[in-house]
This record gives structure tokens, sequence and C-alpha cells, in this order.
């Protein structure tokens, strides 16, 4: 027996890199790109045209703190040549087990292969004394959702462009040139979105999550409350009665919540102060109709206006 | 530090070249023309605001040298509000140079920037409070069980490291301290230090990410218990390829040969060895399947000649609707273990009434787990497990139990457990005990792997 387990471990991993030395350059060479969010996705498609594949991890309608790290994720990223994440520390809980399981020296943090999309965009609600978690799950960051915001989705665009063109230099001019495209459609498309926003600007709402700072921002609206007490901790019966009388001395008639929280008790306040439950989709892919950039904003802003319309 | 000054000069001189735009723009608006290429230009001259504040930030994410002292002077006049966007710009510069510069600095480099480079470090608290009676394995009215220290980082560009440091009321045990290299070629994973097996799942998993207060009976009596198999030695995992939708994944392990009841290694050649494959897909988008076939092999404590095997195996299917994925939650789970030891024969049989198995110095024992836990509300789970095993020094004597379990989560970073325990040791003497567990997490501690 002397040695004889060694010897097992090393044939073990002879036979697995034989296995797996096999020549793997395909044909295509699309850069292949994924992305955690479906919102990165689509603005890598808009940007990266044919010359890219893109998938994105997470869903649409789903809680971006909250994902399992699934090992199905791993035979995505195992061959990316690019990680597009949101950062400011909204993966955190499920991202770097991922990227260190992969195997992929390409999407290591701070290598080539990984971008942090964060760095791009407007970034709100930077704490500017320290933190604790007294104050709930907060981001001692700054506020992760911030792809909301029409204006920063272009910047994050051409963060993308830059990022593409710097990994897949031949096509440059194309990614710049379908940069430019998308940030005139999106210009065009944010002068219908301010038009169809213009009568309620200013408005006062409550959400559920600090998911929506940068629409708010974008779109004028008065986030002046929220249903969590404090982020991520459930809504508690003394904070929703003060939220209540808030509501009701401020007049507020809409709760902007998103798609994966429980609607019991924005249903309840809705019941106590007339105000109108709006589901809002934070994310591509949210709902099947919510295939790109433009039709998240299409859609949010379409229910919000008819809320607004209802409740006057 | 040329870097920040350049960056803040950047914004203020954008920052007055838009306050000049608009108010040159107020006399002029008659002309659409002008003011909507005004606009515009204000736009990009917020974009690129944007962009050196996002420029900024990754600096001094990436832990600039040294503070900057004099780039706050020039700028604390400027800082008059021109448009909303540009004001935060220059007055977060003004208040981190001005602080930084307050600073009395003794050498290297200030406070923030050398805490850039510090791992991230997390405790996690495991207080348990017991009651009821066990005449075989007693349990303290309370004990601090466990206080987890984790110290976690990126080491180089190659690599990343976690030590897991778990403090007992008396004694200190380093529970793991491994390195990963992350870069390997051709998708290789390596780790060397000290780690927890990859035998199965429950021997993977740390104290305070099991769904129980303790560990089930065949961990206890087959596995080594609590420590499980955890020892010093290198681990190597590859992704296989494998069919559409199929997850396969196989680790294999060497060791010193050193852990718990299981392995001793009398002389250096007495290394184990841990080998899992592992099978995993996703059923729908809410559910999945993960399936795994663990074998191990060491020597034992009579001697280098003795050899004990282990066989596992383990499934686990998780529901979770992605949808309401913070509400609800079903995970069932089972291992199966078998542990075959050789040990000198007349130990092997010390009752009269001695199985045929066990005559030729091998003792043969089996046990399981099955499991179900279930979360019915955002911070609430409830659980039950069943156990049943053979004891692996005396393989005729078996122990059953079984568990029922009652999770609240009062945020994310706490929970609160109690769990009642039934248990028949060796089919004769009965265990009723009722256990309380508090776990409380500080700081950043990592996410596991799934």
């Amino acid at each position: 027996m002397r040695l004889r387990s060694t010897v097992f471990s090393f044939a073990l991993a002879a036979c697995l890199s034989i296995a797996t030395f096999s020549p793997s350059t395909a044909a295509a060479k699309n850069l292949k790109v994924i992305t955690t969010l479906t919102d990165l996705a689509s603005l890598t498609q808009e940007v990266g045209g044919d010359k890219v594949d893109v998938e994105a991890l997470a869903k649409g309608y789903q809680d971006p703190h909250f994902v399992d790290p699934k090992p199905s994720f791993l035979l995505k990223l195992r061959h990316a040549d690019l990680l597009i994440l949101v950062g400011l520390d909204l993966e955190i809980g499920w991202l770097p087990p991922l990227i260190t399981q992969g195997g992929n020296g390409n999407i290591q943090p701070a290598s080539a292969g990984y971008l942090d999309a964060s760095q791009f965009a407007e970034i709100l609600e930077i704490p500017q004394s320290a933190v604790t978690r007294a104050e709930g799950d907060v981001h001692p960051l700054g506020n992760p959702h911030y792809w909301l915001d029409p204006d920063n989705g272009g910047r994050i665009a051409k963060g993308i462009a830059t990022k593409l063109a710097e990994m897949d230099p031949a096509d440059r001019a194309y990614f710049q040139q379908r940069e430019q495209d998308f940030e005139k459609r999106l210009a065009e498309a944010d002068k219908k979105w301010q038009g169809q926003m213009a009568p309620y600007r200013g408005r006062k709402v409550v959400t559920y999550h600090r998911s929506w700072p940068n629409f708010a921002k974008h779109f004028g609206l008065d986030v002046i409350g929220y249903i969590e007490p404090r982020p991520g901790i459930p809504p508690t019966p003394s904070h929703t009665i003060e939220l209540v009388n808030l509501m009701k001395r401020e007049n507020v008639k809409i709760e902007l919540i998103e798609p994966y929280f429980d609607v019991k008790t924005p249903d309840s306040i809705a019941r106590m102060t007339g105000a109108k439950v709006v589901v809002m989709m934070p994310s591509v892919g949210g709902k099947p109709e919510i295939t790109d950039y433009f039709k998240l904003f299409d859609y949010d802003i379409g229910i919000l206006t008819q809320a607004f319309q209802q409740t006057q | 530090m040329k870097y920040f000054q350049m960056l803040f000069g950047a914004m203020i001189l954008l920052t007055c070249a838009a306050t000049a735009q608009q108010t040159a723009g107020a006399p002029g608006a008659g002309n659409s023309g002008d003011v909507s290429a005004m606009e515009q230009k204000i736009r990009d001259l917020e974009d690129r605001l944007v962009m050196l504040e996002g420029q900024v930030r990754q600096l001094k994410a990436q832990g600039a040298q040294a503070p900057s002292e004099n780039a706050a002077a020039p700028a604390t006049d400027l800082s008059a509000p021109s448009t909303q966007t540009q004001v935060t710009a220059p007055e977060e510069a003004v208040r981190s140079g001005a602080s930084a510069g307050d600073n009395v600095r003794l050498g290297g480099a200030g406070g923030a920037a050398a805490k850039a480079l510090n791992p991230d470090i997390s405790v996690i608290g495991d207080f348990i409070g017991g009651a009821g009676h066990n005449p075989l394995n007693p349990t303290p009215s309370f004990q601090m069980h466990e206080s987890e220290v984790g110290l976690q980082a990126i080491v180089d560009p190659y690599a990343r490291a976690d030590f897991f440091i778990s403090f007992g009321e008396t004694g200190v045990n380093l529970e793991e301290g491994f390195i990963t290299f992350t870069a390997l070629p051709a998708g290789f994973v390596a780790k060397a230090g000290k780690m927890r097996a990859s035998f199965g799942k429950v021997n993977t998993l740390h104290n305070h990410v099991l769904p129980w207060v303790d560990r089930p009976l065949v961990s206890q009596n087959l596995v080594g218990g609590e420590d499980g198999i955890d020892d010093a030695g290198f681990s190597v995992e590859h992704i296989i390829p494998a069919p559409k939708n199929w997850f396969l994944d196989f680790t294999g392990q060497t060791f010193r040969g050193d852990s718990a009841d299981v392995y001793t290694a009398s002389n250096k050649n007495d290394l184990s060895v841990v080998g899992h494959l592992r099978g995993y897909r996703d059923l729908t988008d809410n559910s999945n399947l993960d399936l795994g076939v663990s074998y191990s092999r060491g020597h034992n404590l009579f001697g280098s000649d003795f050899i004990t095997q282990l066989y596992g195996l383990d499934a686990t299917y998780h529901w979770k609707p992605l949808q309401r994925s913070i509400y609800k939650s079903f995970i069932a789970r089972s291992e199966f273990i078998w542990r075959q030891q050789n040990q000198p024969s007349p130990l092997a049989c010390q009752t009269i009434t001695c199985p045929p198995s066990t005559a030729g110095g091998v003792q043969r024992a089996f046990g399981f787990y099955a499991s179900g836990d279930f979360q019915f509300a955002r911070r609430w789970f409830v659980g039950g497990r069943v156990d049943n095993s053979d004891r692996a020094f005396n393989s005729h004597l078996n122990d059953k139990g079984g568990s029922v379990v009652l999770t609240y989560w009062p945020s994310e970073f706490a929970q609160v457990r109690g769990q009642y325990r039934f248990t028949r040791y060796a089919d004769r003497f009965d265990a009723h005990e009722a256990f309380i567990q508090l776990q409380f997490a500080l700081g950043a501690h990592g996410a596991h792997p799934f």
C-alpha cells in the first residue's frame, strides 16, 4: 500500500487532462458574453449585434439579490470570454463562488474579461458615513439598481462597446456604429417616455424596496417612503402604520413594487389609503413581452401612467 | 496620486464649463436650434462627468496608494451648484480630500487605502441551548458551540484564499485554510491546504449552513462527526463534458490521512484519497436535481496495514419558484454511506453474538439520513430528518432517530432554530432532547457554493 493512493490521484488527474485537452477552437469566433442580469444582456446585444453571443444568468422576474449559484451557471461561465456584472455588491451572494468554481481564467476579477458595469453609470445613494447593518441590507458602495435610468443605459452601452472593441479590434467600427445607433434610438424613445411622464412629474410615490431611485430621478418622481422598514427587512406592522399615515398626509396614491415581492402588505396599504399597487418590472424579461431594454421602459411607463390616470 | 488630482481638475473644469453654458444659454433662448445644441452639449458633459465619477470610484476601490492633500484646496470655492448631478462630484472630492488631509499620517498609506486590501472578515457565532435526557451522548445546557472567523480575499491574479478558523469555548481549530488556483489552463480548479473533503454533501458543509442544529447520526458514526473528513492535502476539480443540460464534475483529493476517527496516518505514506463525481441537472427553471457518488480510502488507527474505505451516494432535490424565491422553497436531501474497515480479528468480534460479516477482521457498517426542509414564509422554515446508522467499530450495533426543526430568520444575518430530537441508541437506550440555537453573522462572509 506504499504510495498507492498518491499514484491513484495522479493517474486520475492525468486521465482528466487527456479527456479535456481536446481542441476547442470553434469556427465562429463570436465573443461569448455572459451577463448577470438580463438588462446588461440586452444592452450588450444592442451594441454587439451578431458579433457576440450573449446570455444572462438570472431571470428578469427574479430577485437579483438572491439567486442560487446553480452548477448549470458554471457551464455557461466556463467558456465565457467576457463577464459583465452590475457590481456594487448586488451579486455578492451568488457570483463569487461561481467565478471561483468555473475554472475560467478570463473572467476572474480584474482580468480583461471581467467588466463591472457600475463604473460607467451614475450611482445614487452612496453612503457618506460608515454603514452598519442596523440599517438593514445596505449597499455600502451605493444603490445597485442604476440601470433603470435610460441615461445610464446609454452610458453602459458605450462602456460595453469600448470593451467589446478592445477584445475584438477587428469589429471596432461595427460596435461603435451600433452603439451610436442605439444611443440615437434611445434618445428618441426617451423623448417619448418623458412626454408620457410629463404630466406626472413631481408626483409622490412609495416603493417596496429601494430599487427605483434612478428611475425616479430620471422621470421626476418623488419617492417619499418604502414598504420595507429598512432595505431587505420585510414589512412590520408598526412601520406599515407609519407609512399609511404618511401616505394619507402626503396624498400618495401609487405604490411601486417589484414582481418578486409578496403583494399582501402593499394590498392592505392600498385598502387603507386608496392607493394603487403598480407591479413594475425592474428587468428585461420580467414579462414575456419585455424582450429588450426599450420594451422595459415602454412597459413600466405604460402601466405607471395608466395608474396615475386611474388615481387622479 | 497624480491621477486623482488630474481627475478632480477635470471635474472642476467641467463644472465651470457647464455653469457657463447654462448662463450663456438663457438669454439666447429664442433660438431653439442653439438651445437644443447646448442641451446636447450639457448632456455630453454630464456623461463625461459620470464617467469620471466612475473612474474615481474604481480607483478608490482599487486602493489608491496615498490620500491626497492638495486637490481639495482649489476646489472649495468652485463647488457652487450648477446642476444637480454636477455638484455631487466636486463636493465629494472636497470632503474626501479634506478629511484625508486632516489625518495625521505616520508613514505608509493612510487608513482607507490600507483597509482596501484587507481580506473580507466575518465572524459567525453559534450558540446552542439543550434540554432533555441523553444517557450516551449528553450535551451541555448552554454552549457557545463555535465562533467561526472567516478571512477571504483574492491573493493575486491567479488565486484566492479562504481561511475559516473555528473558536470553541476552549480551543481553536483551523477548520479550513486553503488557496484556490482559479486561472489554471483547461478549466482545472486546484486547491491546496486544509479543507473539508468532498465526500458527499454534509461533510462539505460548515455548521452554520446546515439545516439542523446537529449533524446526522450517519455523519457522527461513520464519517468523523462534526469535524468529518477535514485534512491537509490538495484537490483537483474539473467539469467533465456531458450530454446536453447535464453538469458533470469530478473532484479528486489527496490528504495526509488524519481525520477524526476515520483515518490515522501512522507514517508519511499513509495518505488518504477522496473522489467525488457530481451530476446536476435543472429539471425546470424552478427545480433541479443534484446527485453524487463518493469514494474515500485511507489507513485507520489500527496501523498502516489496516484500511478504511467509505462509499457514499447523495441526492438533493431543490424546488424554488424563481419569482417568489424569497418566500417559498423546498429541499429534500439524502445520503447513503457504507464504511468498510479492516481491523485486527480479535477486536472485530467483541460479543458472543458475532455476525458472520465481521468474522474476517472486517467491519461493514451502513447508515443513511433523509431530510426535507420547507420554507413556508419569507423568514420561516420547517423541516424533518430521519436517521439510521450502524456503529463503525461495532457494526452490529445500530442507532436510529428522528428530528423536527423549525427555523426563523429575523434577518439575513441572524437565525433562531428549535429542534426536537429522538434517538434510540443500540436499539435499547432512548434519548429525547430539545435544542435551541442562535446563529449570527458579522461582516462580509463569502457566499458558499451551491
